[in-house]
């Protein structure tokens, strides 16, 4: 277990207020200036010593991400750009850090913008945190008070100024490009890739596009090293993360713990066990619900990080775990999942604007037993035709967790869904798909 | 995708609030000089709160005309986002959370308690005319449910009994305080807390 003076948020619980005095007595803005001072190069690199990845979900290497950006200040300005959409289902950890600990993601900001040589930054918020981004605008209120932002931010000598952009309730909009068509008044429609938001972003200008925790934990990172940063958890899969344990737990709880901890020990550490005791575990969504789900058997041994989730077919994501037990339905609660991807496709792309709802009309009525047998790798088939034929992952998000349902539980969807379309005794003409038609009292 | 349905009754003139009309110029400013387009969500929003919650056909023109842009990117905007009401919706308006980590809580009893208290319907004015409720995805409170969302205020930890005391005081035009109904501060674990134990007390 990680040890309480190794924890970056300090204030997760908020015991100590979320303002700029108690901010600086934890630490917060201490030798910003001679962060900076160190130049841009030593940034990067520290942060690429580090092996920080992105804490969004997809996990890419964030001092690489930075490096994209060009070298040199065109005619072009640049921008950072925060992304505080966070709407995944079984996710509220960026939500406690903006409201919580807003002035670590404030100097995260600074450090950033100047990493990446940018003047300006917008945070986008999903709409629906106005409280949140209330809490976050006093705290940047705070800062251009205290002279830590604005003409010569912390002493830097760098001009920052951050605005906060408030989304109004889509899904997609966590999505980078759909992002930034967001911020520009647009519809949240992601764009294709390439040209990477690197060199063709916000207004056609270069981008880089973080979330809200990885750049939160930037400033601690530089101030402790990246030496230190790596040596928790394990290569490419290093430092600590706020885990959301929620669902059938005793103590739904946000803990921030080292990379790399055992499933297991999350659950009944830190958020009280499983409703009923451990064997009443049915299955255990790791990353948030686009990510695969994964049976009890695995949930024993699968330790938390990128890797070991990708070793079992499912993936960290934003470390969302939603734990369900065996008083649940498995195949309801996948069909609400499907309910959500299918509300919140943006359209644009036919096999998802299609494709989310069939998958959940069908696993709706495979959930009342109503489907027939053959459906279910139909279904499957379908999924297989969403992955990968869409602009954004949001195919991948949403054909996942069916797949996860149907590897692992085929046989109880297939228990509950006997019904067999083609009459047994006349199995061996299998064209024949309408024989039931065939026999008197159907006709 | 959601279907959005636009009200038939429609108020014929729309126009900002003086207060309303200085805070849309300064989030303008918030952007680079000829993209005020940028401000059409903050403005959107704006014009729901300004009137009464919801937002009619002649805002959004008013708002195309405001920052320069046609009136079909404004209306395309206004109905691709949940959150803007293109019909009336109550004073006090309900929405609950019912994705997966919510409803392996509960959240379906608070549904039922809706239904019961405020209206039968999703998106129907209860009988005082003061309420009304709808079923959302996602709220990203997971770690703190079930829990609705009333107005701008979170509501979490919330069971049927707690619901129908928080409607109660609602149609007393009393505002309860938002927040965890089960004594829980922020996202820490109830009883059990085994992380920065040397804070508790600061």
């Amino acid at each position: 277990m990680l040890e309480d003076k190794d924890r970056i948020f300090q204030n997760l619980y908020n015991d100590f207020g979320a303002d700029l005095t108690s901010a600086k007595q934890r630490g917060d803005w201490q030798d910003t200036k001679e962060i900076c001072g160190k130049g841009r190069e030593w940034i990067i690199n520290e942060i690429k010593a580090s092996e920080l990845r992105g804490r969004g979900g997809a996990g890419f290497p964030t001092g690489l991400k930075w490096s994209f950006a060009p070298k040199e200040v065109g005619s072009r300005p640049h921008y950072l750009v925060i992304n505080a959409d966070e709407s995944e289902p079984g996710t509220c950890k960026d939500r406690d850090i903006l409201r919580f600990e807003p002035h670590k993601l404030i100097e995260g900001c600074l450090i950033a913008s100047y990493a990446v040589n940018a003047h300006k930054c917008y945070i986008y918020i999903r709409g629906e945190y106005f409280n949140e981004g209330q809490k976050l605008q006093t705290a940047i209120d705070e800062a251009y008070k205290d002279g830590l932002l604005g003409k010569n931010s912390a002493g830097t000598d760098w001009e920052l100024d951050i605005y906060i952009h408030y989304g109004a309730g889509a899904y997609i909009c966590g999505e980078e490009t759909a992002l930034l068509e967001s911020i520009e008044g647009k519809k949240g429609q992601p764009r294709l890739k390439p040209p990477f938001p690197a060199l063709i972003g916000l207004y056609g200008c270069p981008t880089i596009i973080n979330n809200v925790e990885t750049i939160s934990v930037v400033p601690t990172i530089l101030r402790r090293g990246g030496k230190w940063f790596s040596s928790l958890g394990r290569p490419k899969n290093t430092g600590s993360k706020i885990y959301c344990i929620s669902g059938n737990v005793n103590n739904p709880c946000n803990v921030e713990e080292e990379m790399g901890i055992p499933l297991k020990e999350l659950i009944e550490k830190h958020a009280g066990g499983v409703i009923g005791g451990w064997d009443n575990l049915k299955a255990v969504i790791p990353g948030g619900s686009s990510m695969p789900l994964l049976p009890k058997e695995t949930c024993e041994t699968i330790k938390m990080d990128f890797d070991a989730c990708v070793e079992n077919k499912t993936g960290l994501g934003t470390a969302g775990i939603v734990v369900i037990n065996k008083d649940q339905d498995i195949i309801k609660c996948m069909a609400r999942i499907a309910r959500f991807y299918k509300h919140e496709s943006c359209g644009q792309c036919t096999p998802c604007r299609e494709g989310s709802g069939w998958m959940w009309r069908m696993l709706e009525r495979m959930a009342k037993g109503e489907a027939t047998r053959d459906e279910v790798d139909m279904l499957l088939d379908v999924t297989k035709q969403i992955e990968g034929h869409t602009i954004c992952a949001f195919g991948e998000g949403s054909s996942w967790p069916v797949q996860g349902l149907i590897r692992n539980f085929k046989e109880e969807i297939i228990e509950r869904n006997k019904f067999d379309p083609i009459v047994k005794k006349q199995k061996d003409i299998p064209y024949l798909v309408d024989q039931h038609l065939l026999e008197k009292e159907n006709a | 995708m959601a279907v959005k349905k636009i009200s038939k009754m429609q108020p014929e003139k729309f126009e900002f609030s003086k207060k309303n009309k200085e805070t849309a110029d300064s989030i303008i400013k918030n952007y680079p000089s000829g993209k005020q387009q940028s401000a059409v969500m903050a403005l959107l929003y704006l014009a729901q709160k300004q009137n009464d919650n919801w937002i009619p056909l002649s805002a959004m023109k008013y708002i195309a005309k405001y920052l320069d842009m046609p009136y079909i990117k404004v209306y395309e905007v206004a109905t691709f986002y949940s959150m803007y009401n293109l019909t009336p919706v109550g004073k006090y308006f309900f929405q609950v959370c019912t994705t997966t980590p919510c409803m392996l809580r509960g959240a379906y009893n608070l549904v039922d308690v809706c239904k019961r208290k405020i209206s039968e319907e999703e998106n129907r004015l209860s009988e005082d005319g003061k309420t009304s409720w709808l079923e959302v995805e996602c709220l990203g409170a997971c770690v703190n449910a079930p829990m609705l969302q009333l107005n701008e205020d979170y509501y979490e930890d919330l069971d049927p009994t707690k619901l129908e005391q928080i409607i109660d005081k609602i149609s007393n035009d009393e505002v309860p305080q938002p927040g965890s109904y089960r004594g829980r501060l922020s996202s820490e674990p109830e009883n059990t807390r085994k992380t920065l134990i040397g804070n508790k007390n600061a």
